[in-house]
């Protein structure tokens, strides 16, 4: 009897599902580790749903720029909920697409320690304009290392210059230490 | 020298690096897993290449796409042959872009800003 239940709720969480995603427009929703293997996925199936609707050059590889740059900001810096293994490296991603825009939806869990510093080079991002971007990335690349973790520093600044719109996050407290982090990044698509 | 040669697939890019016939060429997609994995061996061919370079070297960029981490190992590249263009001279980078994409040449534009050496644009 509580397995019929249960079944029932996953119906009705499925059908509920479909609905969002279908009022939202939304394309791709996954939560779950992030891998090179999962970001070549999600990019050619996202090219290939663009392609299909005749979706601009440009506009597609804006998307596809955008995209990279979250999920791999993912799985250099999500933060484990636990001491788990499995529980390195996830994230959830959606993709939703309208008449004027694209949206790439990350987020995950990082440790509350970073929160500032996160917040703060995101405003200073979200403060330039073109040329200001331009030129920070410049001095980035010229200044930075490969990280132990991969990156160059330069996720940030090239998800603001490729959108060109300012990126919108959010910090939801989980716990004491932990926080999951939002990003929002809307590419116009005229 | 030993010809350097490595085909492209979804997350790297074809590299040519052939001194005997002149061609040193960077195509395609770069957003590697291990961006110093991919380009440590690039860096070290190009260092080596250095000692014995052409009088002329024209340096091909046609890329599609290279996420972050690439770029700054681009830079890299670039830098080596910025030290062959101040040791030997006659370095010219040709930078490709798609008519539609923009953003790629504002790339190169600036690399250029950055990299003492001569670039040309060439819209495919």
């Amino acid at each position: 009897m509580t397995k019929m239940t249960g079944n029932q709720d996953f119906l009705e969480f499925a059908y509920q599902l479909y609905h969002t995603m279908q009022a939202n427009e939304i394309n791709l929703v996954y939560e779950g580790v992030v891998t090179q293997e999962i970001t070549r996925t999600f990019t050619a199936m996202t090219e290939k749903n663009m392609a299909k609707i005749e979706e601009s050059n440009q506009v597609q590889r804006k998307v596809f720029n955008v995209m990279v740059e979250c999920l791999q900001n993912i799985s250099k810096h999500a933060d484990p909920m636990s001491d788990d293994e499995n529980e390195e490296h996830r994230g959830i991603v959606l993709v939703s697409h309208g008449e004027h825009s694209y949206n790439v939806i990350t987020g995950n869990v990082v440790k509350r320690e970073k929160k500032e510093k996160l917040e703060k080079s995101l405003e200073y991002i979200n403060s330039l304009d073109k040329e200001g971007l331009s030129a920070l990335y410049k001095q980035q690349i010229k200044e930075g290392r490969i990280s132990e973790k991969g990156g160059a520093g330069l996720g940030f600044i090239d998800i603001a210059k490729k959108s060109g719109n300012k990126i919108d996050y959010q910090f939801k407290d989980l716990t004491d230490d932990l926080c999951f982090f939002i990003i929002i990044t809307t590419i116009s698509r005229n | 020298m030993e010809v350097f040669s490595k085909k492209g697939t979804d997350d790297t890019p074809s590299v040519t690096l052939d001194k005997d016939n002149g061609v040193f060429e960077f195509s395609g997609r770069s957003l590697p897993e291990d961006v110093q994995d991919f380009y440590g061996p690039v860096l070290e061919w190009i260092e080596e290449y250095g000692k014995q370079a052409n009088d002329h070297t024209d340096v091909i960029f046609k890329l599609e796409y290279f996420n972050t981490a690439s770029s700054k190992m681009l830079l890299d590249v670039l830098l080596k042959f910025e030290e062959i263009n101040d040791n030997v001279g006659n370095v010219v980078v040709k930078w490709h872009y798609h008519e539609d994409e923009e953003d790629m040449k504002e790339a190169g534009e600036e690399y250029q800003d950055i990299v003492s050496v001569p670039f040309e644009y060439v819209v495919y």
